[in-house]
């Protein structure tokens, strides 16, 4: 935030500043209200808090009866996550590579291929990928779930690595191989740096996309050992019998939390997807 | 090492680049190869290194046959036009790639790097990024590069096109001095016909993919091979004038103008002709006098530049001592040095 640009003589930012602010009030309140409510107790019909409370963080000491605990949920989630993000940024880079350097047969078909499968909405693909995994034994499993999530999502990683490195010069690779440099060390070493902004980007943006996740593992990986925390959330509500809103609320906020880190310290990287590239 | 290019065809797809191009540079030799944009002096560059395979032929280092050895095994350097600097790394750790590729321990990287940066005086800059770097400092990290690891064959293409007018000549004399200090083989891509001639043992004028004349700078200039060449060297440029034979003499199109050449005793009367004659052999000393109105006159300092158009329209370049008593406009009667002067056939060749 240091080259925050300084505000204009002759323009007075303040009108501004309060209209934005008056218009997202309404959300600030309902976002303050969302963490005040997972810690606090109040009379039915009111909306002033009357009683501090822990009870609805219960469950992160407590497993409830028929559900699996927060924290194997909470792993589930990272692994599934890190995962997706893993895959996705590796053959994201690789193929983008590929595609765009090197002379494959075929490769406009492919592109409109790849474009073609990320058009596919992945709810109208559910069923037959079901039964694929059923088939082959990865229904139900962590493993299934993350290849079909990186698999889907994975289009779009390919065609964005490979726009980014169509505007890396050929001279520096060209340079690097009559340096005495292999092809792979060509592209890990001197390519790779220079789209780091959009690795960072992808990255971010599909631990984002793994984080938030819920129709697929809601349909392939049910289980309770397999559990994210966004189906995790949903069964809370889909559970009629002792309905807990403030419970809800709390693992709401603590399934956020992550994602608030991730914004803190990613910011920079964020701003910055736009201002990296080469420069002269 | 002698590099020598036996046959070399290049083509892109259907487009054919470059043909049967056959040239031999010494061991220790400086060459440049000087042609218009887009005659394949890249391409040519880009075979020697390995970047491009040719389409047939062999490329030689010395004795040995490297047409099919990949670029990572034919220990050329090459300084690119662009640079080609790693952005993401500093001057250092550029100039120290080729060793690290190799493997070469990181002490002894730091000692060579230091030593080579001494030599092209950018000893003082090794913590910059590329970024950071003025654009006589950046192609000083790039031959530095090229040089790291003592290559046999040293390749620049238009090495000093970026560079301001004092700068590049004083890299120029670098770059000379380099490569006869580390006696590397080396090829020198350029437009400049001065670069060419003050920096290289012989030059080689390429013209569409064809090698029209290798030679010596004095000799292409004194005895140029075709009127391409001829018009290619020489600042100013040479002025050609058009017209036929007849008796064993130039004869201009309006018949003003008549010479006798020794080359031309042999030649049928009314084949058309061409004739060539540099700035400095036209003026006050020649022999052949022409007379013409002077249309352009510009001073140089030490010279005088004169264009003089003749009655038919052509025009002849002069350039003389400074002297102030012909000013634009005036009617001048100067003489043409007829020993000196080329004449060509209508196809270009020098007869
Ligand atoms: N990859 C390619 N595919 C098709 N044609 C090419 C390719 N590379 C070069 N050419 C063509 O080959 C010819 C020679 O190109 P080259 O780059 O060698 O020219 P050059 O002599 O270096 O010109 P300049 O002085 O402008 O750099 C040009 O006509 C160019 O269009
Ligand atoms: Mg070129």
């Amino acid at each position: 935030m240091s080259e925050k640009s300084k505000a204009s003589a002759n323009f007075s930012s303040i009108p501004v500043i309060a209209l934005l602010g008056l218009l997202s009030l309404p959300l600030v309140v309902m976002y303050a209200y969302l963490i005040l409510d997972t810690v606090t107790n109040s009379e039915p019909g009111s909306l002033v808090p009357n009683e501090f409370t822990l009870e609805h963080w219960k469950f992160l000491w407590e497993t409830r009866s028929g559900k699996s605990s927060i924290w194997l949920v909470t792993l589930n989630t990272f692994i599934f996550t890190c995962c997706i993000t893993g895959v996705i940024l590796l053959v994201s880079s690789m193929a983008g590579y590929v595609l765009s350097r090197l002379n494959v047969p075929a490769r406009g078909f492919f592109l409109a291929g790849v474009m073609v499968l990320h058009a596919f909405p992945s709810v109208t693909l559910i069923i037959s990928i079901f039964i694929v995994l059923q088939y082959i034994g990865l229904y139900n499993s962590l493993i299934g779930v993350i290849l079909v999530k990186a698999a889907i999502d994975m289009p779009l990683g390919i065609w964005l690595m490979k726009g980014f490195y169509d505007t890396v010069p050929w001279e520096i690779e060209m340079a690097g191989i009559v340096d005495g440099a292999s092809r792979f060390t060509v592209w890990r070493r001197l390519v790779l740096p220079q789209i780091k902004p959009a690795i960072m980007a992808l990255g971010l943006f599909s631990f984002l996309t793994g984080w938030s996740e819920f129709i697929l593992p809601q349909v392939l990986a049910p289980g309770s050992q397999v559990q994210v925390l966004s189906v995790y959330l949903a069964s809370l509500i889909a559970d009629d019998n002792n309905f807990d809103f403030a419970t809800f609320k709390a693992v709401g906020v603590f399934y956020v939390i992550p994602v608030l880190i991730l914004y803190v310290f990613f910011q920079k990287h964020l701003m910055n997807i736009y201002g990296g590239g080469t420069k002269g | 090492m002698r590099i020598l290019l036996d046959k070399f065809s290049k083509s892109f797809g259907t487009t054919s680049v470059i043909e049967d191009m056959n040239l031999e540079v010494g061991s220790g030799e400086m060459l440049a190869l000087l042609g218009p944009s887009g005659c394949g002096k890249s391409t040519t560059l880009f075979a020697i290194c390995g970047i491009h395979r040719p389409t047939a032929g062999r490329i030689l280092f010395g004795d040995r046959d490297v047409t099919n050895l990949p670029s990572q095994e034919r220990n050329v350097g090459v300084v690119f036009q662009s640079y080609a600097l790693y952005p993401h790394m500093t001057v250092e750790e550029n100039i120290g790639f080729p060793l690290t590729v190799r493997r070469v321990a990181a002490s002894d990287i730091k000692k060579q790097v230091a030593g080579i940066a001494a030599l092209v005086h950018i000893d003082n800059l090794l913590d910059r990024k590329p970024s950071q770097l003025s654009g006589g400092q950046q192609q000083r990290v790039a031959l530095a590069r090229a040089l790291i690891r003592r290559p046999d064959v040293l390749l620049l293409d238009e090495p000093l096109a970026n560079l301001d007018a004092k700068l590049r000549l004083e890299m120029r004399s670098e770059i000379r001095r380099l490569q006869k200090e580390t006696g590397i083989t080396a090829i020198l891509v350029t437009h400049d016909q001065v670069e060419a001639m003050s920096m290289c043992d012989r030059i080689a004028i390429m013209k569409s993919g064809e090698i029209v004349q290798v030679a010596t700078p004095s000799q292409m200039y004194q005895d140029p091979r075709t009127a391409f060449v001829a018009g290619f060297l020489g600042n100013p440029p040479i002025s050609f004038l058009k017209g036929k034979a007849a008796h064993g003499a130039f004869v201009s199109t309006d018949g003003k103008l008549q010479m006798t050449l020794p080359a031309l005793s042999g030649i049928a009367d009314g084949t058309a002709l061409t004739l060539g004659i540099r700035p400095e052999h036209f003026g006050t000393a020649g022999n052949v006098p022409v007379e013409g109105k002077v249309t352009f006159a510009e001073t140089q300092g030490r010279e005088n530049l004169y264009d003089v158009v003749l009655p038919d329209g052509s025009v002849i370049r002069s350039i003389q001592p400074v002297r102030d008593d012909v000013t634009l406009g005036d009617q001048v009667r100067w003489g043409i040095d007829s020993k000196s002067a080329f004449v060509f056939a209508e196809d270009g060749t020098r007869l």
